[in-house]
């Protein structure tokens, strides 16, 4: 028989305020980071920063709901992996991230439109 | 400290696969820093949400990728299952279990030609390819298509395979693993493929923790981690271990995908054996589907992440991919450091890079 696992699942709700510290401290017990990403819904942003283990599978996703201006410091002083993701909420979504390791001023995708899937988007329709 | 230059790398090089774009710091012919550039072929394929509703989007993720397209729709498809909180048909989960494991094969098979051929092995590099042909074909015998399989629906697949098939597939692979038994022998003795190979880019277990590398990435650096393992579709049922080395070096991802693909062989033999003969091909999903998951599942290249937002309604809030590429990106920057510049080819090679998938 196979030898699967039962790992944990978990949506933890957090706020602005310590996201980069509850990041350090997942980093520290173990956890390695997977994905970040956004979501809008009902007119705010939606974060999952989700980090998993390599040896046990688990996955706790941290959850941050936002307004659109609210400013969110970047966690790649503690998660340098976490550059793309990061890069790619501002570019598409309008997600006002600050103090990425790498910011690649909105060129990470080359793309003509401004935030192609944030508020905007959902407004012109 | 020598003089620090830059040199662009990509996104056309002879030698590159896909459009990524590097720039190399270095000091002489040695690498200090190398600085990722995606963005050539972003197709926003996540924002057809609006346009397409969950059914739909089972088409439009499998567009995702040409190697890893099956792959793509099981996962999407296993993630909105989860929110309906459906149970698919066994014989369905089998199906799915054999079209990812012969998904697997083709693609470790098309990126060991791809070694072969940026080392200058350029027979190694056809053989290869021809015995992935031979994957293609079952590919095409069992699904229409050799590359977009169009199977995957939410609640199970569309198509059957029927026991003369299933024969085929088993007797196409008994040929394969004899002729990869003898070309994984010029892989793992030649001596010009070990020079190459051995002892360059190294990432130690520690680094692929702190960069959240997946995949044979991870594996062949001692990190026995396989999304697999889950149980999704029914290796549950599957008798398996991740296939791993503790050499952290090029030559160990080689042999990790190589093994890979004897153990693809091994898994389908054993969903062949143990798939029920009657049983239907996918549950009735009524309704909308309303709330999230997070899917993981291990793609060729590693763990890819589905993310699925729904609120009742035939379109989804939010349908997210993170490719594994995503994720290697930034263990390919660290590896690159300290290696020679005449390396540069065959260490972003062995991270099977595909930026096609990971743009979306």
């Amino acid at each position: 028989m196979a030898n699967t696992v039962n790992p944990k699942y978990e949506i933890e709700e957090i706020t602005v305020d310590n996201l980069v510290s509850r990041s350090e401290e997942l980093i520290k017990s173990g956890y390695r980071f997977s994905q970040a990403n956004a979501a809008y819904v009902d007119e705010k942003f939606e974060l999952s920063y989700s980090f998993s283990n390599y040896d046990n599978y688990d996955l706790l996703n941290l959850r941050l709901v936002i307004d659109t201006d609210t400013e969110v410091k970047s966690i790649t002083e503690v998660v340098p992996a976490a550059v793309f993701y990061e890069n790619e909420m501002h570019e598409l979504f309008g997600v006002n991230i600050v103090d990425i390791a790498l910011d690649y001023k909105d060129r990470l995708y080359r793309i003509k439109k401004e935030c192609p899937f944030g508020p905007d988007k959902k407004e012109e329709e | 400290m020598g003089k620090r230059s830059v040199i662009p790398f990509g996104p056309q090089h002879p030698v590159l696969p896909e459009p990524i774009h590097l720039d190399l710091v270095v000091e002489d012919e040695k690498i200090v820093e190398a600085i990722p550039s995606i963005g050539f072929v972003h197709r926003g394929l996540e924002s057809l949400i609006d346009k397409r509703d969950f059914n739909q989007l089972t088409y439009v993720v499998e567009r995702t990728c040409g190697i890893c397209s099956f792959q793509h729709g099981m996962g999407y498809c296993e993630c909105v299952e989860h929110i309906f909180d459906v149970e698919v048909p066994r014989r369905a989960r089998f199906l799915r279990t054999i079209w990812a494991e012969l998904s697997r094969m083709h693609s470790h098979l098309l990126w060991a030609g791809l070694l072969a051929d940026a080392f200058g092995y350029e027979n190694l590099f056809y053989q290869c390819w021809r015995i992935r042909e031979k994957v293609l074909d079952l590919h095409e015998l069992t699904a229409g298509g050799r590359v977009i399989f169009s199977v995957n629906k939410v609640g199970g697949v569309i198509k059957d395979i029927d026991e003369d098939k299933l024969k085929v597939i088993l007797d196409t692979i008994k040929d394969i693993e004899k002729e990869l038994k003898v070309i994984s022998k010029t892989f793992f003795k030649d001596y010009s493929v070990q020079s190459r190979l051995k002892g360059v880019g190294i990432l130690t277990p520690e680094q692929i923790n702190a960069l959240g590398a997946v995949g044979p990435m991870a594996r062949a650096s001692g990190v026995s981690n396989d999304m697999r393992s889950l149980g999704y579709a029914a290796y549950d049922e599957i008798d398996f271990e991740p296939v791993v080395s503790n050499d952290c070096d090029c030559y160990a991802r080689c042999y990790v995908r190589i093994m890979e693909i004897f153990q693809s062989i091994d898994i389908i033999r054993q969903a062949i054996d143990k798939i029920p003969k009657e049983d239907e091909l996918a549950a009735v999903i009524k309704g909308n589907p309303n709330g999230e998951y997070f899917m993981r599942l291990e793609q060729p290249r590693g763990e890819a992440f589905y993310y699925v937002k729904a609120n009742g309604k035939p379109n989804l809030q939010r349908m997210r991919v993170r490719t594994p590429t995503f994720a290697n990106v930034p263990a390919l920057c660290e590896m690159l450091k300290n290696t020679e510049v005449a390396d540069v080819g065959i260490l972003v090679v062995t991270i099977d890079p595909c930026i096609s998938c990971t743009e979306r």
